[in-house]
């Protein structure tokens, strides 16, 4: 018997880390959702524990799930918890939508240490409570080592349109304006620099944060925003290709408006990464009229998740379904989709 | 960190330009050796800038790109033996070998990792103890000095279950084998800055005295290259080629000295196989003997012999590869490029690394 097996059991006899048995749904399930689930996420509705949260809502409603995998579940600037309920907001948030509730699921590795998971669960409520949203239903299972990499989670999450908002995709109409809300790429290097074998020391964190509150700020100063979303895996380039697909217009923005923190500018050219490619998880690209756009990008700079903003360009009649980017150095280049996966260059 | 964007400055780059434009009056033709550079190249578009007289080809220099079919269904046949752990760069998964992938392979079951870098795969093989994890390393000098550090680490912690497919290849002997070759007459090349920054300059300076060919080492910045095409298009117009760095902070002629110790205490030069350009002598890295238990060649000649039935090496029909690597022919010659041929479903490995030439043409040039 080696030491990591007796360590391993030791460690569980003192309750520590996550057993088979917490997914039975027997008495150590009970244990588990009642002392590391509930008190993070208290509220009328999920503690009655039923088989379904029964609520009331009325209007136009967006609905949304994700699942979340990240590897690191920690990393600077966040974890997969928060992660987790920041992703789902923003996609509701994205429609335009109030968020309101959300369905919290995990899928725990057996032998899963419950300090991380505890950790885990404060950095969810901090997230909820900061974008106003409650989890009212949830879900634990446990697997067997080797069948889940640590902690998945999912969450969907259900939000309230308000009346006169009209957002999607193929709403980009020829003089638009494309307003960016920060810096691009934080999240991807964040989550790169963490990788074995590439760590550097870059002081940069993760961008993750929820957007409903920005959001809603914006479609208060004006509701004429066409179309917005978070550029997430694909990044910025991904994002303007997916507009001007959908809306079948052209995009043009300008290199040097587009806001990128110096380090990682430098990790981007280090690993040889275009940074318009690299994962965001707290910005957001809208689409708004010329008109308007003014007075949105004033009033997001007043949140602190937009004092970066800036408008990087614009939708025009030419080149339909392309995005053009004028480089730095003068010429124009196109913007295609990231295709496959954003890897380090070798040499 | 504030150099990028000083680096990047418009106003400058049109100053460059212009000097060369000034400079240049007779039809010069360079190459960029690496794969960055053809990257850098294409996507801040410097064909543009710089005058008609100066005609730019890609070279060799992507380590995905280059390795040979052969050596690609070694790796796969490899990963289908039992018990073994493959880990490799992730470029290497999609490049089609004669009759499967490394992805095909891993789809049928067998453990393929991918890794960022070979102290990843040495962590695999600690915390795997009962399998053999084979780390596929590709590369120039660039990788070749962590590969050996991961080996001498091996050593000393006696994690024997890490074995390296040592595919390394070297600079300097390929732009030997190409000027040889005579296929496409060059003036100058455009020398990579990584690989650069670990060998210095000195390896370079039979280009210029045996071939008269201007060697000017770069960095990745959009201004680095203007540079290094002023000054390579300067040589030229004088007639006095010679070896100069153009990349004064991050390269020193004599190289990295740690680095290259790293590598002497663990490779020896050997011959290696190159797509496109074929078995170049002393231009590969092998696993001297005194390290031979770490090396995957050695260690599973046996099986490999074995597991691999007589099926003959095949290329990808029609595809242009390797014309592309030696510079004689553009992404663009070939009929495949976009048409059937694409970053999603790539016939060559060119197209599949984001340092190959069809890549960056496919991403650049719509
Ligand atoms: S375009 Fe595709 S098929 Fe043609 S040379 Fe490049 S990789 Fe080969």
């Amino acid at each position: 018997m080696n030491n990591s097996y007796l360590s391993f059991h030791d460690r569980a006899r003192k309750n520590e880390v996550i057993l088979l048995a917490h997914g039975s749904g027997g008495k150590l399930s009970h244990d588990l959702v009642e002392k590391k689930f509930l008190p993070f996420l208290a509220n009328p509705v999920l503690n009655k524990l039923d088989d379904s949260a029964i609520f009331e809502a009325s209007g136009h409603l967006a609905f949304t799930t994700d699942s979340y995998v990240v590897n690191p579940i920690f990393f600077p600037g966040g974890d997969i918890g928060k992660l987790a309920v920041c992703g789902t907001v923003n996609d509701l948030a994205m429609s335009g939508a109030t968020p309101l509730y959300l369905s919290l699921s995990a899928i725990i590795e057996e032998g899963f240490p419950l300090g991380e998971l505890e950790q885990i669960m404060q950095s969810i409520k901090a997230t909820t409570e900061e974008a106003e949203v409650k989890i009212i239903t949830g879900d634990t299972k446990v697997v067997n080592r080797g069948q889940a990499d640590k902690i998945f989670i999912n969450t969907s999450g259900i939000g309230i349109i308000p009346p006169g908002i009209d957002i999607a995709g193929a709403n980009a109409k020829t003089g638009d304006k494309v307003i960016l809300s920060g810096t691009i790429g934080d999240h991807g290097i964040a989550i790169m620099s963490q990788r074995e074998g590439l760590k550097f020391s870059i002081p940069i964190g993760s961008d993750c944060c929820p957007l409903s509150k920005l959001v809603s700020e914006m479609l208060d100063a004006s509701p004429i925003i066409h179309c917005l979303r978070d550029p997430t895996r694909g990044g910025l380039a991904t994002t303007l290709n997916e507009f001007a697909r959908q809306s079948n217009v052209g995009i043009v923005i300008e290199e040097d408006k587009v806001p990128i923190k110096e380090g990682v500018r430098a990790a981007c050219e280090l690993l040889g990464f275009d940074p318009i490619y690299v994962a965001n998880e707290g910005k957001l690209v809208a689409i708004v009229d010329p008109c308007e756009a003014e007075k949105v990008l004033v009033r997001m700079r007043q949140n602190k998740y937009g004092k970066d903003a800036a408008i990087i360009g614009e939708v025009v009649n030419d080149h339909p379904r392309r995005v053009i980017m004028k480089t730095k150095l003068g010429p124009s280049r196109i913007v295609d989709m990231l295709s496959g996966e954003l890897l380090p260059r070798i040499c | 960190m504030k150099f990028i964007d000083e680096y990047q400055d418009s106003k400058l780059a049109k100053g460059l330009a212009g000097r060369i434009a000034g400079r240049s009056t007779k039809p010069v033709r360079l190459m960029e050796f690496c794969g960055g550079h053809t990257h850098a190249i294409l996507r801040y578009g410097i064909r543009q800038l710089v005058p008609k007289t100066v005609e730019m080809r890609s070279g060799p220099g992507c380590p995905v790109c280059v390795t040979a079919t052969a050596d690609l269904d070694k790796s796969i046949a490899l990963a289908h033996l039992p018990e073994v752990i493959i880990t490799t760069f992730g470029d290497m998964m999609r490049v089609p070998g004669s009759y499967s992938s490394l992805q095909q392979a891993k789809a049928e079951g067998a453990d393929i990792r991918i890794v960022y870098s070979t102290t990843d795969a040495v962590e695999i093989a600690k915390a795997n103890p009962e399998k053999s994890v084979i780390f596929i390393g590709i590369g120039f000098e660039t990788t070749a000095p962590t590969i050996a550090a991961s080996i001498i680490k091996a050593q000393q912690e006696k994690i024997e279950n890490f074995q390296v497919l040592s595919l390394n290849k070297l600079t300097p002997p390929v732009m030997k084998a190409l000027l040889g070759l005579g296929e496409v007459k060059l003036d100058g090349i455009i020398c990579p800055g990584h690989v650069s920054v670990i060998i210095g300059s000195y390896p370079y300076k039979f280009i210029p005295q045996n071939y008269g060919v201007a060697c000017v080492i770069s960095g990745f910045e959009p201004l680095d290259i203007l540079l290094c095409i002023d000054k390579l298009v300067e040589q030229f117009e004088n007639g006095q080629p010679r070896v100069e760095i153009a990349y004064l902070r991050g390269v020193k002629p004599e190289g990295n000295r740690k680095a290259l110790q790293l590598m002497e205490e663990v490779f020896e030069t050997g011959e290696a196989n190159w797509r496109g350009i074929g078995i170049v002598p002393q231009s590969g890295l092998k696993i001297k003997r005194k390290y031979e238990c770490f090396d995957a060649e050695k260690a599973f000649s046996g099986l490999l012999r074995f597991a691999r039935n007589d099926k003959p090496v095949r290329e990808p029909k029609e595809c242009r590869c390797g014309d592309v690597i030696r510079g004689a022919a553009t992404p663009l010659e070939c009929k495949l490029f976009r048409r059937v041929c694409t970053p999603e479903s790539p016939v060559g490995p060119c197209m599949v690394s984001s340092e190959g030439a069809c890549a960056a043409y496919y991403q650049f040039c719509g």
